[in-house]
């Protein structure tokens, strides 16, 4: 959102507020503490901060964070006081009605360091109670962090009127910070608190707990068992971590590689070309949301949808294509098949090149696959969720077609024995152009999901192109289930290496265990046994 | 094939190829050294640098050929061995830069010195002798290439397994070596070389010399590899590659040959890394691209695979298509070129330009004996068969 939008949507909610609520001018406590702020002492500012916070005015708010970020204004001579809006629109700060413009001889109420203090004291308490959830929240969690001593009676008169769930246990645990920190609590206070900030058992509280300090015997025995249970949760936390992100590394590798399972694996055939059509499905993706943003822009949410189905036809396509014109002519002859692919891929991307420049195109996110949610200590993305869920779906939608239809039992029947499938009456020329191009097209539907999460550009194709392969070639050729347990092994193996050796060195752990494990076992994890391996 | 005919027409090519390229060893340095400049005679230097460059591609090209059309091992990762031939060179360029860099260490390379590094890592001693670094040209990707045949041939990974690992381990060291705490530079890789054997490396005439050179281990490298594919052990090489089961039977360790061979192709690409480097000024990660690695087998693939002459004529004549296209208006195009050649090649002509031109030399002639044999008791000879 525009800057200025916002800030003209803030004024509106502000006067609407003061509409509401404006007070009659009666000079009252409140108003002879405003006034205060016009004398240009520091000791009379604190006063009045104390007296306008704890005010209960709706009119406090504005003033004190005002005074924060210097736009309340005081005109000494008048002793009047102005809220300046950030839009530049001004209140008498007393009355709250709307004035034209604030007197040339008004400056801005200064602040030392101790002021400061009792302005974020007072803004503190003051959002602690705040009618927005979200923004009690922040508050709590904001105490939390600092555990000034200052802020224990706000945090106990808010947790007294608190009823939303989240920040009163979020108040809870601020409250346990502060008194664990409170030099004058008492014992009991403190081991409560300990345990408090067990249950929390996250990072911060961690960090809490071990920067205590001195403490009585009791409390300092407590805490430590506290922080080894917590050390312990966490350590379990961070390898469902970890195994999350290989699960979701592991889906991304499956996605860019069943494609490659059809073609290499089934057919036989090295398209090095496989990566460049991951790529024509992400560019589909990015030609039908830019139709949709300038044509339909309602229709956002459902971009993905219409491009899954569009990106197979289109990569498909183009594999019919490809294997019409080159692939054909070449069975049987797989090192010219994997330099010829290799000379297409090139040109494919020069293609795209040409047509879409050599830049990053931008491809949204649609609504439901923005944001996150925590499950325990760590964060789930929903685009990475949805494409962990995607990839398993097309994953069983085309086990599902290679066993159960017609074309998936003619394609296996041309795989295992050519010559005998044509005695059958098996059109295998007509099967051999169809099976690339649903390798082709699944590559597609993998470049859907993958522009969601990666960058479309003409060399997204390659920086798949060999993890791919080694997915394929660990899990053993020919093999669907090879390709799914070796894409999750090696996602896995990744991501539990990474934080051990840093991402570059953990790839390369990676391809070198790969290289030598294929030395180990030549054919891959589920190799296929008996004389279709020599062929 | 009768194997008169074979050796008949390597001869007649090995001789005419020899003769040119040790002409152009020759004449070209002298032409840039002796002529005046602008003279219409006269090459420039920045040809002789460019052409120096091709006659490195050229002997990749012959070490590819040599595993690939002899042996029917497909490397898409013989630029690694290259670029490590470079890198041991590259040392020591920068041993030889001494306190001249920029920071002026006598000792630690500007990019060590940036890093804060207090001493010079292990594996970086011995570099400022030129005997030591022109060993490791040889050694090291020599003991790579052994390491892994050992490991790949032993095991039977063949075929397309096999070049998918080779591509795999030019990746990772692609990945290792973009590493600052790698030692050798990070993506910035080795540069700003002053000195080669006391001489300047910008100066005309180590230009000249290093040209020379390049063509002398051209000349030598074709030497060595027809060497091997004329003696027994080139035929049981042919054998493997037409046959490996058949071979294995027959009673030969086929894992031994293509161990040796791929080591020496290995070592051939590392010298011409090392004679690449000081004449293009420059070594950094982005030779061991799988894509370069790739390219250099398709010059192989245009220029005729399992001829050797075939393999360095391909180099120079894609590489000056390259040149020529990527520095005219026509630049976006190459990659349609490039890409276009690939097919085009493995579709069309996959013998290549030399085998074609074998193919059709020695059908025309067979045909001519056929005709005047024919004339006299009517019986052909075979076809030869590629």
């Amino acid at each position: 959102m525009p800057a200025h939008l916002s800030a003209r949507l803030c004024s509106l909610a502000l006067s609407l507020f003061l509409i509401a609520f404006a007070l009659p001018a009666l000079a009252g406590p409140f108003e002879d503490a405003v006034a205060k702020f016009a004398n240009d002492d520091y000791s009379d500012t604190d006063e009045a901060i104390g007296v306008v916070a704890s005010s209960g005015n709706p009119l406090a708010f504005p003033i004190i964070s005002a005074l924060q970020d210097g736009r309340l204004m005081a005109d000494p001579d008048s002793k009047k006081v102005y809220v300046t809006g950030t839009d530049g629109k001004s209140i008498d700060a007393a009355t709250g009605q709307a004035v034209a413009s604030v007197p040339d001889s008004a400056s801005a109420v200064r602040l030392n360091n101790r002021l400061r203090r009792s302005v974020d004291a007072a803004l503190g308490s003051l959002t602690l109670q705040s009618p927005d959830v979200g923004t009690r929240l922040q508050a709590a969690q904001s105490v939390f962090k600092s555990h000034e001593e200052t802020a224990l009676e706000p945090v106990d008169a808010a947790l007294a009127k608190e009823t939303n769930r989240s920040v009163k246990a979020a108040l809870g645990d601020a409250r346990a910070a502060i008194l664990l920190f409170k030099s004058d609590a008492s014992e009991v206070e403190k081991l409560e608190a300990v345990a408090t900030l067990k249950g929390r058992g996250d990072q911060e509280a961690l960090a809490l707990l071990t920067g205590m300090g001195d403490q009585p015997a009791s409390v300092t025995k407590a805490a430590t068992s506290a922080i080894g249970s917590i050390q312990n949760s966490l350590a379990i936390w961070s390898m469902v971590q970890n195994a999350w992100y290989g699960l979701s590394l592991g889906s991304v590798l499956l996605l860019a590689a069943i494609g490659l399972a059809i073609t290499f694996g089934v057919m036989g055939v090295i398209n090095m070309a496989h990566g460049e059509m991951v790529m024509i499905g992400a560019y589909t993706t990015f030609v039908v949301q830019e139709v949709i943003r300038t044509r339909y822009p309602g229709l956002f949410d459902y971009s993905l949808l219409i491009a899954v189905p569009l990106a197979f036809v289109v990569a498909g396509a183009i594999g019919v294509l490809i294997e019409r014109s080159i692939i054909r002519f070449l069975y049987g002859r797989p090192l010219e098949t994997l330099l010829a692919t290799w000379g297409l891929s090139l040109v494919l991307q020069q293609a795209v090149r040409t047509m879409f420049g050599p830049t990053n195109r931008e491809v949204g996110n649609p609504s439901w696959m923005s944001g996150a949610f925590e499950l325990g200590q760590i964060t789930i993305t929903y685009n990475r969720l949805w494409i962990l869920v995607f990839t398993l779906a097309v994953f069983a939608i085309l086990l599902a077609m290679l066993r159960y239809t017609a074309l998936g039992l003619e394609m296996r029947a041309v795989t295992q024995n050519r010559r005998m499938a044509a005695s059958m009456g098996i059109a295998t020329s007509r099967v051999d152009a169809l099976t690339f191009g649903l390798g082709s097209g699944i590559a597609g539907i993998a470049g859907v999901a993958l522009s969601q999460i990666d960058n479309v550009s003409p060399n997204l194709g390659q920086s798949y192109i060999i993890d791919s392969f080694m997915v394929v070639v660990f899990g053993g050729v020919g093999n669907l289930w090879g390709t799914l347990v070796g894409a999750f092994t090696l996602g896995i193996a990744n991501k539990f290496l990474e934080p051990v050796a840093g991402a570059v060195l953990g790839k390369i752990a990676i391809l070198v265990l790969i290289i030598l494990f294929i030395q180990k076992r030549p054919r891959g994890l589920f190799a296929l046994k008996g004389r279709a391996v020599e062929a | 094939m009768t194997p008169h005919m074979l050796t008949r027409s390597l001869d007649r090519g090995a001789t005419i190829f020899l003769a040119v390229v040790a002409a152009c060893g020759i004449l070209i340095p002298l032409s840039n050294l002796l002529l005046p400049a602008g003279s219409f005679l006269q090459v420039p230097t920045y040809l002789v640098a460019l052409w120096g460059k091709y006659v490195c591609y050229a002997i990749l090209a012959l070490a590819i050929d040599l595993i690939w059309g002899y042996c029917g091992i497909l490397s898409l990762g013989h630029g690694a061995f290259f670029a490590l031939g470079g890198y041991a060179m590259g040392m020591y360029l920068m041993r030889q830069i001494g306190a001249r860099g920029v920071y002026g260490n006598p000792i630690l390379p500007d990019f060590m010195v940036f890093l804060n590094w207090q001493k010079l890592p292990w594996y970086w001693y011995g570099f400022d002798m030129f005997w030591f670094a022109a060993l490791m040209v040889l050694v090291v990707p020599g003991l790579l290439a052994f390491c892994f045949g050992w490991l790949a041939f032993r095991s039977r990974v063949t075929g397309v397994y096999l070049s998918i690992i080779t591509q795999a381990m030019t990746y990772a060291l692609l990945l290792a070596f973009f590493r600052n705490d790698f030692g050798f530079g990070g993506n910035n890789g080795l540069t700003d070389f002053k000195d080669i054997l006391g001489f300047n490396v910008q100066a005309e005439g180590t230009r000249a010399a290093l040209f020379a050179l390049s063509c002398l281990a051209l000349i030598a490298g074709f030497l060595i590899c027809r060497a091997i594919v004329s003696s027994k052990l080139g035929k049981v090489l042919i054998a493997v590659r037409d046959a490996e089961s058949r071979t294995r039977f027959l009673g030969y360790r086929v894992e031994s040959y293509k161990l040796f061979v791929f080591t020496v192709s290995a070592c051939m690409a590392g010298v011409a890394g090392a004679l690449y480097v000081p004449q293009v000024g420059i070594i950094n990660p982005s030779e061991f691209a799988p894509g370069n690695s790739i390219e250099a087998v398709i010059w192989v693939a245009v220029g005729g695979r399992g001829t050797l002459v075939g393999a360095a004529l391909g180099a120079v004549v894609v590489n000056y298509a390259k040149t020529f296209f990527t520095s005219g208006m026509l630049a976006p195009y190459w990659l349609f070129m490039l890409g276009a050649l690939f097919i085009l090649v493995t579709l069309l002509l996959p013998k290549g330009i030399v085998g074609t031109f074998n193919a059709w030399w020695d059908s025309s002639k067979d045909k001519r004996n056929a005709a005047s044999a024919a004339a006299e008791d009517g019986v052909t000879e075979p076809k030869m068969a590629e």
